[in-house]
């Protein structure tokens, strides 16, 4: 199990994956070789489901000509929580409770997941 | 028996040196010389510590490079990296080594010349893989996110944030070592520059040089040393995550943990607390930071705050040195609580003096809200 290395080659090949311990049935990310506090390492990877809920929002305020930009947690429906960033909507127009879904964006620094509201 | 030496231990001598800016200094000279300050109160010398607590900005190895700049040769030594709270951890584990007779003299330093070096707030840590490709500005936007959670879920407004500022503010104007000492009023906060909503710039603490230290003994030995030795009672501290992401409730703090351990050391209640001095690198701190301590109900931090309740002449003494956010920041604050702690159990604090003060608390905050660590010291008369 390589984690980070591993959860990298999926997304650049457009799968968001996490990791899923059947023995505990808990979701794990970020992606590392053994569940939290228990210690399996009963890990496989599965795919996102992709539904999340904003949990936490701020804008990152720039000096033009850059633009303000969110940064938000992701409360993932299979549990863990991430940062990203929710795009498609003003960043100041985010809202926490706020049902988004995931989608993989590819960039000159690699791919990253990204979130959207689930219209 | 929670195994802390309680009172067994006390500061003698306690320093800052070159706050605000100190041209021309490496960070290690402004450690040096608040060392040799604080060492010069007890009447000591550098070869006579023989327990060494440091950690440096950028240094990784600090224990090595100061007690070879200082001429110490330290049975113990720790070089504890929690962040800004590292240095209330070096507390705890001094007052564990001297107790055992591990060491007798127990110097704790800091240094940093941050703002004349670079003009930015020194990152002792790497960028988290799972966070850099959001471009959160660091560490600020971890604050934020925090802060978001606390304004949905309790009604917390910028307003009350703002009280925070002003109070530090209003504290600053009566220590003549502190930085920011110029006029600031709520509405001046709530409307400077957004830097990562809700947090604006009058939300964050100063980027300053300035060093401190302390230097600690067993409390049989204090009373030789220093006519005032401030005693030791409780320090206690907990560790919740790295990435604020991994929080386990960004409402909740590590310090509910630390500050509950450290009451219980000191057999004290939050309400016999004389004067209290938290780690407030942002205005949301202070507001989570007297809930988990107990000061004030759980989501209540910032109606608590309102109508200068922490400010000079409010109920509740709070950041008496002005803090992070008006005395001064050079990157870790966490031991200039300590030292502003020392000298209101002393008397030392002229026109911010709290008179009668005998029992402090010092607050210390690391990384993301993710390392917390208490402290709890007490004049003579609390042993």
């Amino acid at each position: 199990m390589h984690p980070e290395a591993e959860f990298r080659s999926h997304l650049d090949a457009g799968r968001f994956m996490l990791l899923h311990s059947a023995s505990r049935g808990v979701y794990v990310h970020p992606p590392r070789i053994a569940v939290p506090g228990s210690g399996e390492t009963d890990l496989q990877w599965v795919p996102a489901c992709g539904r999340g809920t904003v949990h936490a929002t701020t804008v990152v305020r720039c000096k033009p000509p850059a633009v303000d930009y969110n940064v938000a947690l992701i409360d993932l429906a299979e549990g863990p929580r991430m940062m990203s960033t929710v795009l498609g909507i003003a960043p100041a127009d985010v809202r926490i409770g706020m049902a988004v879904r995931a989608c993989i964006e590819r960039g000159e620094d690699g791919s990253r997941v990204v979130f959207e509201p689930a219209s | 028996m929670n195994g802390f030496p309680r009172g067994r231990t006390a500061i003698v001598g306690a320093a800052t040196f070159g706050v605000g800016k100190s041209p021309a200094y490496e960070a290690i000279d402004l450690a040096a010389q608040a060392s040799l300050l604080a060492l010069s109160e007890a009447g000591l010398k550098p070869r006579d510590v023989d327990a060494l607590f440091i950690a440096q900005p950028q240094d990784t190895l600090a224990t090595l490079s100061f007690a070879e700049y200082m001429g110490i040769d330290p049975k113990v030594s720790d070089n504890n990296r929690s962040g800004g709270s590292a240095f209330l951890l070096h507390l705890e584990h001094a007052a564990l080594v001297l107790d055992a007779g591990l060491a007798d003299v127990a110097l704790i330093a800091y240094g940093s010349n941050q703002a004349t070096a670079s003009g930015k707030l020194v990152q002792a840590s790497r960028p988290s893989a799972w966070e850099a490709p959001y471009k959160p500005l660091r560490p600020i936007s971890s604050y934020a996110l925090a802060a978001s959670r606390h304004m949905h879920r309790y009604g917390t407004t910028k307003r009350q944030l703002a009280e925070v500022a002003v109070a530090a503010r209003r504290w600053a104007q009566l220590n003549p070592e502190a930085v920011a000492r110029d006029p600031l009023d709520i509405d001046a906060v709530v409307n400077a520059r957004m830097v990562s909503d809700p947090l604006g710039v009058r939300d964050c603490c100063l980027v300053t040089d300035g060093a401190a230290a302390v230097v600690m003994v067993r409390a049989e030995r204090a009373r030789d040393l220093h006519a005032r030795p401030v005693y030791l009672l409780a320090a206690a501290s907990a560790v919740t995550h790295a990435d604020i992401a991994a929080m386990p409730d960004l409402a909740v703090t590590g310090a509910a943990q630390s500050g509950a351990r450290a009451y219980a050391q000191a057999g004290v209640r939050p309400s016999d607390i004389d004067v209290v001095q938290v780690y407030d690198a942002f205005t949301i701190n202070t507001l989570l930071f007297l809930e988990d301590l107990g000061f004030c109900a759980k989501g209540e931090g910032g109606a608590f705050v309102e109508g200068g309740r922490i400010a000079p002449g409010g109920a509740l003494p709070v950041n008496t040195s002005g803090g992070g956010l008006s005395y001064c920041h050079p990157g870790m604050f966490g031991l200039f609580t300590i030292v502003e702690s020392v000298r209101q159990l002393r008397g030392e604090c002229s026109a911010r003096q709290i008179e009668g003060a005998q029992l402090a608390l010092a607050h210390g905050n690391g990384g993301v809200l993710s390392s917390q660590a208490t402290a709890i010291f007490g004049a003579e008369q609390t042993l």
